[in-house]
C-alpha cells in the first residue's frame, strides 16, 4: 500500500483507488466487453467489475458505515480555536478595509494631481489591505483549521490500453469505410474546394492598407518651402541662427501639424563655425555654416536629436547610433548603416531659410526596395 | 439550512439535469501535490484574471481613436495641448475618473507580473524537467502563451499614444519595414499607409481587448485541462512514485489555498499600484514623431529585443537595387527565434539524445540533470545580456560607465557569458551531486565529537532521515541508447547523426553516479556511522520501458520504495 | 608605546590601524591638493571699473591656470572664454562646476566656492573682454504668465532627448551626460540654454525666444515640483525601474506568499 504517514493521531488516511469517475472510463477488462458487432455502446459495466471504494454505500442510510476519508477537524482543538479567532479578526479587518474603499471612493474627489494622489492612496491602501487580510486569513485557516492530510491517488499510464487503441482503430476504420471518404473523386474535389476558401480570408485583408509604391522614397520637402522652427512655427533667417554650436528642429511650412509628413520630413539644422564643415557634407547645400540633416534615424526611425556641441556628434537615444555632424553625418558608432541624409537648403528672396529640393536619398529606416 | 438539505435542494436540482454527482465527486477528491514552485503558474493565471477585470473597467472609459483634440481636462500642465483622443481619454481616466488611476496602474502592474510569472514558471518547468513526456504539448502551449502575452503587453502599453510607447511603435514600424521582400507591405498594411497614419491605435485596441485575450483564454483553458487530465507532476520525496500522486484533495484544501493565493496576487498588485507609480503618461506627453526622450525603453519583457537592436553592428548589404538590412532584422528575429525555437524543440531533442521516451511524473532536482540545467543557465545568461543592454543608457547614466563601453562589453558578453554560465552551472551541479552522495554514504554531521581509543577525534554522523533519503535517492536512471548488434549500429544510431547522438548522450548523461546500482558502495567508513547507508533495501532493477509503451510504467526514479506491489491498478 | 603594544591583539586593533592610515592619507592629500579655500579678496565697493578689476584678480587667481592669462584657453584642457559672456560665467561658477577639479569628461555640479558678488565680478570681467550673453534679469526668468503646455511641447522637442522627458538626466557619449535638472534655478536654466555649456547646444534668443524660454522654465520647475499621484516615482526614468520593481518587489512578494501557503509547519501539521 502507500507509504503515507498517519500524523498526529488522525484517523488512518486512505488510499484512493484509481479514479473511475469519468463516465467514459474504458478501463474494463477486455473479457467483459462483448466482441463483434453486437456491442452496445454506453451500457454501464456489469456489477461484478471493479468499482470505486465507498460507492457501495451510495444511498447513505443515516450513520456512515465506512470510515471518513478526511478527518473532521484539526488535531489540537485549543490552538485551532485560537487560530479561528485570528482568522476571524483578519476577515473582519478585510471587511472594514473594503468598506473603507467604498467610503474613500464616495468621499474623495479627483480632478487635480493632489486630489488624485490622495484618492489613489486611500483607494489603493484599502483595497490592498482588504485583499491581504483575506489572503492571510484564508492561509491561516488552511494551515491551522484544516487538519493536515497527505493522501495518495494512483496514476494511470497516459497511453490507452492496446485493446482500447485497437477498438478505436476499428471504429475509425469502419467509419471511414462507411463514410465513403476513400472514394478519390469526392475526396479530392473536397480538398480542392477548401483551398481557395482558406485563402479567401487572407485576400480580404488586402484593403488594410495601400501599397507603398514609391512613397517611402520621398518626403514633402520641395523647392522653396520654408524651414519653420518646430513648436513655435517661426521661419528663420541665417542671422537668427548665428551662434555657433546651435541646433534646432525645423519642419516644412504647411505641414506643421501633419504627423504623417513630419514622420519623414522632420529636420535638424546645426550652426558651425567657418571652416568646420568638411566633405562629404555637400557645401552647396549649406548656408553660412548652417547644415540641415534629416532628424529621422536611418536605423529604425527614432528622432535623432542629441547634439553634442563639444564632440560635434549627433547621437540617437534609441540605440546609440552616432553621426559625425561636420562630416556629412557619417555613422561612427552604433547599428545605423547609412549617414543621415542632408537636406539641400538656401535662402529665398526675403532671406529666410528654404529648401532647395527634397532630400536626394530616402530618409529613415532602410527598406527592401531602397536600392 | 444544513449542508444535507442544501445538497438535496440545489444540488439535487442540478444533478437532475446534469448528472454531476459522480464526476464532481471524483473532481473533489482529486489529489494535488504541493510545492511552492507549483504556484508560479498560478501567479500568471491570477494576474490574467486581474487583467481581465481591470481591463474591462478601462474599456468603459478609453477612446481608441487618433483624432486630434485640444485638452481641457484636469491635468492643467497640458491645458490647451493638442493630442489624440486616446491620450486624452487616458488622462481622463487618470485624473477625472475616481479609481481610474488605480485601475490603470493595477492593470499595468498585473501585466508586468503576468509576464514575469510566466518566465519564472517556464524556468521552473524547464529546470525540473516537467516538460517531458507526456507534457510536451503543454510546454508548447505555454510558449505560445508567452509570445501572446508579450505581444498583448506591447499593444496594451502602446494604446495611450504617449511619447514613450509611440517611440516603440516607430521602432516596430522601422523593424517591419526592414524585412526583405515583404517588409514595406507589412508596414503599410498594419498602419493603413505611411507611418503613423490614423488607424494603428484602433487596430491595436481590438487585437488587445478581443483577439489576443480570446486566444489566451482558450489556450489557458487547454493548458489547465491538460494539466488536470494528466495530473500535476510532483517533487521527489518519501512515498512518491511515478505511479501515484501524493498531496491533499482539491476540496477543500486546494481550493482554499488557491483562493488565498488569488487574494495575495490581487493584494500585491494593489500594493504596487498604491506605492509605485507606473507608466505616468502625463509626464511623457502626447506622441509626436519629431520628439524623443532620453532613456526610452519598452516594458521589461521587450527589453531583450531592444538590447539586441542596440548591440548589433551596422551591417547592411545593398545589391541589385535592394537592401538587406542585417543590422535590423537580424537582431529583431535571431535572438527571439533562437530562444523560442530552441525551447520548443528541446523536449523532443532531449528525447532523441537520451532515448528516454518514458512518462515522467516525478520532477528532477536540477542538480540531477546537470547538462540540462547548465544549458538552461546558458540561455538565461544569453537573455540576460540582451536584456541588460536594452537599458544601457540608463545604466551608463546611473552607474557612471561610458555609454559605448557598455555596448562593447555586451557585444563580447553575449558570446562569452553563456559559455561561462554553462561551465559554471555544470560544475556546480556535479558538485552538489557529490555532496548528496556524501550525505548518503556518510550521513549527516551531528556535532558530537568523540575520541577513539587510538587518540583520534572523529565527529559522529547519523544517517539522513527517511524523507531526506527519499529525495536524495531520487535520481533518474539514465537509459542507454540502443546498442550495436554484432557491430551493426541500431536504427537511429547510424552515420554521422548517430555518432552525434552518441556523443550528446554522453554529455547529457554526465552525472555523479550513485555508485554500484543502489547500494552506494555499501561501506561504512569506520567512523561509527555504519547505518549511514539505507538498510534492508531490496536491490531494484529499473525496468526498461518500451517506447510509447502501454504496459506497466515503472518509475524513472530509483526510489527503493518504488515497488510494483503498491500498484492496485487493473491490468490493461 | 607600551600602551599600544599591550593592545595589539585587541579585536578593534585592525580597524584602528586602518582608520589611522586613512586619516594620514587624507591629511597628506588635502595638504597637497590645497582644497577649496575661499578666495580671500573681498568684493570692493565701487563702480564697474572696480568690479572688473576685482573680477580680473579673482580670475587670475582661480581660473587662469587652465583658461589662460588672457582667457584665451588652453588646447585640450580648457576652452577660450572670449565672447562667452557673463551668463556663461554665472552658470559655470554659480553651479560650482568651475573651478574644475581637474580634466574630466564632463564637469559635474559641486558646492559653490564663491559668493554671489564674487561671481558677478568674474562675470563682469569676462563680459568686458569681448561681450556675450549677459546674466538674465529676474523678469526674464520669471514664469508668471508662462504656458506650461507650450513649455512641455518645446522641452520635449528640444531638450528631452538629452535630459529625459521630465529632466531626470540622460547619458551621452564618452562619459558625458546631460544632468538632472532638479537642482537648477530658473536663472541657471536660462543661462544654459543661452550659452550651451559643455556638450549642450546653444539655443539663442532668436531660435528659442525669451518668452519660449520662460515657458520651458515654467515646465521644468512645475513638473519637478509636481507630486506623483501614483506612488513613488521610481526615479521618473521609465520602464527600467518599473521592471526592477516587478521582479524584486511583486514576484518576490508572491514567492514569499507561496512559500508560506505551502509550508509544512503549521500547528495542524505537527
Amino acid at each position: 500500500m502507500s507509504d503515507t504517514d498517519a500524523r498526529g493521531g488522525l484517523p488512518e488516511d486512505r488510499d484512493y483507488q484509481a479514479g473511475r469517475g469519468s463516465a467514459a472510463d474504458a478501463d474494463q477488462p477486455a473479457g467483459e466487453v462483448p466482441a463483434g458487432r453486437h456491442r452496445v455502446i454506453g451500457t454501464p459495466p456489469p456489477a461484478t467489475s471493479r468499482t470505486m471504494l465507498g460507492t457501495d454505500q451510495g444511498d447513505g442510510d443515516g450513520a456512515r458505515q465506512k470510515p471518513r476519508e478526511l478527518p473532521a477537524g484539526p488535531a489540537d482543538p485549543r490552538s485551532a480555536r485560537k487560530a479561528e479567532r485570528v482568522v476571524a479578526a483578519c476577515f473582519i479587518f478585510s471587511m472594514v478595509a473594503s468598506i473603507g474603499f467604498i467610503a474613500a471612493y464616495i468621499g474623495l474627489e479627483v480632478h487635480s494631481v493632489d486630489a488624485v494622489l490622495r484618492s489613489n492612496l486611500a483607494l489603493g491602501t484599502s483595497m490592498a489591505l482588504a485583499f491581504l487580510a483575506l489572503g492571510v486569513g484564508a492561509t491561516i485557516w488552511v494551515r491551522h483549521l484544516m487538519p493536515a492530510v497527505e493522501l495518495t491517488e494512483a496514476r494511470k499510464p497516459m497511453a490507452s490500453s492496446p485493446g482500447d487503441r485497437a477498438a478505436f482503430g476499428e471504429t475509425f476504420e469502419e467509419g471511414a469505410d462507411a463514410s465513403g471518404f476513400k472514394r478519390p473523386l469526392v475526396r479530392r474535389t473536397l480538398i480542392a474546394a477548401t483551398v481557395p476558401l482558406a485563402v479567401a480570408p487572407l485576400v480580404l485583408l488586402r484593403d488594410m492598407g495601400p501599397l507603398p509604391g514609391t512613397s517611402l522614397r520621398y518626403t514633402v520637402w520641395r523647392k522653396g518651402i520654408r524651414l519653420l522652427v518646430y513648436g513655435s512655427n517661426r521661419p528663420l533667417r541665417p542671422a537668427d541662427f548665428g551662434t555657433p554650436g546651435g541646433m534646432i528642429t525645423v519642419v516644412p511650412e504647411g505641414y506643421e501639424d501633419d504627423f504623417d509628413a513630419l514622420a519623414k520630413a522632420a529636420t535638424i539644422i546645426i550652426k558651425f563655425r567657418p571652416g568646420e564643415l568638411q566633405p562629404p557634407t555637400v557645401m552647396n547645400w549649406t548656408v553660412d555654416g548652417i547644415v540641415a540633416y534629416s532628424k529621422i534615424c536611418t536605423h529604425v526611425g527614432c528622432p535623432v536629436a542629441l547634439y553634442e556641441q563639444t564632440t560635434e556628434h549627433i547621437l540617437c537615444p534609441c540605440h546609440q547610433s552616432t553621426f559625425d555632424a561636420p562630416r556629412g553625418a557619417q555613422v561612427i558608432f552604433g547599428p545605423a548603416a547609412r549617414p543621415l541624409p542632408q537636406l539641400p537648403i538656401t535662402t529665398n528672396a526675403e532671406g529666410f531659410l528654404v529648401a532647395q529640393s527634397d532630400y536626394t536619398v530616402p530618409v529613415g529606416p532602410s527598406f527592401w526596395e531602397r536600392g | 439550512m444544513t449542508v444535507e438539505r442544501a445538497l438535496e435542494g440545489v444540488g439535487g436540482a442540478l444533478d437532475d439535469r446534469f448528472r454531476g454527482a459522480k464526476g464532481f465527486r471524483t473532481l473533489f477528491r482529486k489529489i494535488f501535490p504541493d510545492h511552492w514552485t507549483f504556484l508560479l503558474g498560478e501567479i500568471a493565471l491570477y494576474s490574467f484574471i486581474i487583467l481581465l477585470l481591470t481591463g474591462t473597467f478601462l474599456t468603459f472609459f478609453f477612446q481608441p481613436s487618433m483624432t486630434e483634440v485640444i485638452y481641457h481636462g484636469s491635468y492643467t500642465h497640458l491645458d490647451g495641448a493638442r493630442m489624440s483622443e486616446a491620450y486624452a481619454s487616458t488622462l481622463n481616466i487618470s485624473f477625472d475618473v475616481r479609481g481610474g488611476l488605480l485601475m490603470r496602474q493595477i492593470h499595468h502592474w498585473a501585466a508586468d507580473l503576468f509576464v514575469a510569472a510566466i518566465l519564472a514558471h517556464m524556468l521552473r518547468i524547464f529546470f525540473s524537467g516537467a516538460y517531458r513526456k507526456p507534457r510536451e504539448v503543454n510546454w508548447l502551449i505555454g510558449l505560445a502563451m508567452l509570445t501572446l502575452a508579450m505581444l498583448e503587453g506591447l499593444f496594451g502599453y502602446s494604446l495611450p499614444d504617449d511619447l514613450l510607447s509611440g517611440a516603440g511603435l516607430r521602432i516596430t514600424e522601422g523593424v517591419m519595414q526592414s524585412v526583405p521582400l515583404v517588409g514595406t507591405y507589412l508596414a503599410f498594411f498594419l498602419f493603413g499607409g505611411a507611418y503613423p497614419g490614423n488607424v494603428i491605435i484602433p487596430r491595436m485596441y481590438i487585437i488587445h481587448v478581443l483577439l489576443i485575450p480570446g486566444i489566451l483564454l482558450a489556450l489557458i483553458t487547454a493548458h489547465l485541462f491538460i494539466m488536470f487530465h494528466q495530473k500535476h507532476t510532483q517533487m521527489p520525496g518519501k512515498g512518491r512514485t511515478e505511479k501515484n500522486v501524493v498531496g491533499a484533495p482539491l476540496y477543500p484544501y486546494f481550493m482554499a489555498k488557491t483562493g488565498a493565493f488569488f487574494f495575495f496576487t490581487f493584494a500585491a498588485c494593489a500594493l504596487a499600484s498604491t506605492f509605485a507609480q507606473i507608466n505616468p503618461i502625463w509626464l511623457y506627453g502626447p506622441y509626436n514623431p519629431v520628439s524623443i526622450s532620453a532613456g526610452s525603453q519598452p516594458d521589461f519583457y521587450m527589453g531583450f529585443l531592444e538590447g539586441s537592436l542596440r548591440m548589433m553592428p551596422a551591417w547592411e548589404w545593398n545589391v541589385a537595387g535592394h537592401t538587406f538590412s542585417f543590422n535590423v532584422f537580424i537582431p529583431a528575429l535571431l535572438p527571439l527565434g533562437l530562444i523560442f525555437t530552441a525551447a520548443a524543440l528541446w523536449p523532443f531533442l532531449e528525447q532523441w539524445i537520451t532515448g528516454d521516451r518514458r512518462e515522467h511524473h516525478i520532477n528532477d532536482r536540477p542538480r540531477n540533470a546537470p547538462t540540462r540545467t547548465a544549458l538552461g543557465m546558458g540561455a538565461v545568461a544569453f537573455y540576460g545580456v540582451l536584456w541588460a543592454e536594452g537599458a544601457n543608457d540608463v545604466l551608463a547614466d546611473h552607474l557612471d560607465v561610458p555609454l559605448y563601453t557598455i555596448t562593447r562589453i555586451a557585444q563580447v558578453a553575449i558570446f562569452v557569458l553563456p559559455v561561462v554560465a554553462y561551465i559554471l552551472t555544470k560544475r556546480i551541479c556535479l558538485g552538489l551531486q557529490r555532496k548528496d552522495l556524501h550525505l548518503l554514504e556518510h550521513g549527516v554531521e551531528t556535532g558530537i565529537i568523540r575520541q577513539l581509543p587510538s587518540g583520534e577525534f572523529i565527529e559522529e554522523t547519523r544517517p539522513v532521515d527517511e524523507e531526506a533519503r527519499a529525495v536524495l535517492e531520487s535520481r533518474p536512471v539514465p537509459l542507454s541508447l540502443p546498442p550495436a548488434e554484432q557491430d551493426v549500429p541500431a536504427p537511429g544510431m547510424r552515420g554521422g547523426v548517430g555518432q552525434l547522438r552518441e556523443r550528446l548522450n554522453e554529455v547529457v548523461n554526465e552525472s555523479v553516479p550513485l555508485t554500484e546500482s543502489d547500494g552506494y558502495g555499501g561501506h561504512g567508513n569506520g567512523h561509527g556511522n555504519g547505518h549511514a547507508i539505507g538498510s534492508g533495501q531490496p536491490d531494484h532493477e529499473p525496468a526498461a520501458i518500451p517506447a510509447g509503451g502501454s504496459g506497466e510504467h515503472s518509475g524513472a526514479g530509483a526510489t527503493a520504495q518504488d515497488d510494483g506491489d503498491a500498484d492496485q491498478r487493473p491490468d490493461s | 608605546m607600551g600602551w599600544i603594544t599591550a593592545r595589539r591583539r585587541h579585536p578593534a586593533a585592525g580597524y584602528a590601524v586602518v582608520l589611522l592610515g586613512l586619516l594620514v592619507v587624507a591629511a597628506i592629500y588635502s595638504a597637497v591638493t590645497g582644497g577649496g579655500g575661499a578666495a580671500s579678496a573681498a568684493s570692493p565697493v565701487g563702480g564697474p571699473r572696480a568690479q572688473i578689476n576685482a573680477g580680473q584678480r579673482l580670475f587670475l587667481a582661480n581660473c587662469a591656470t587652465c583658461h589662460g592669462l588672457e582667457a584665451q584657453g588652453t588646447s585640450g584642457v580648457a576652452p577660450s572664454l572670449i565672447g562667452v559672456g557673463a551668463a556663461a560665467v554665472d552658470f559655470q561658477v554659480g553651479t560650482g562646476r568651475m573651478p574644475a577639479r581637474g580634466p574630466d569628461a564632463e564637469e559635474p555640479r559641486k558646492p559653490v566656492i564663491f559668493n554671489q558678488a564674487q561671481i558677478h565680478d568674474i562675470a563682469g570681467y569676462i563680459q568686458s573682454l569681448a561681450g556675450g550673453p549677459p546674466i538674465p534679469t529676474a523678469q526674464q526668468v520669471s514664469t508668471s504668465g508662462a504656458s506650461i503646455a507650450l513649455g512641455q511641447s518645446l522641452f520635449t522637442a528640444n531638450c528631452a532627448q538629452c535630459h529625459n522627458f521630465v529632466g531626470a538626466g540622460g547619458a551621452l557619449t564618452y562619459g558625458k551626460y546631460a544632468p538632472a535638472l532638479d537642482p537648477s534655478t530658473p536663472t541657471q536654466i536660462y543661462e544654459a540654454m543661452q550659452t550651451g555649456p559643455e556638450a549642450m547646444p546653444v539655443f539663442n534668443d532668436t531660435t528659442i525666444t525669451p518668452s519660449e524660454k520662460r515657458d520651458i522654465i515654467a515646465y521644468i520647475t512645475a513638473t519637478r515640483a509636481q507630486p506623483n499621484p501614483g506612488g513613488f516615482s521610481l526615479g521618473r526614468v521609465g520602464p527600467v525601474t518599473e521592471g526592477l520593481v516587478a521582479f524584486l518587489g511583486l514576484l518576490f512578494f508572491m514567492v514569499l506568499a507561496a512559500l508560506w501557503i505551502t509550508a509544512k509547519h503549521g500547528k495542524a501539521h505537527e
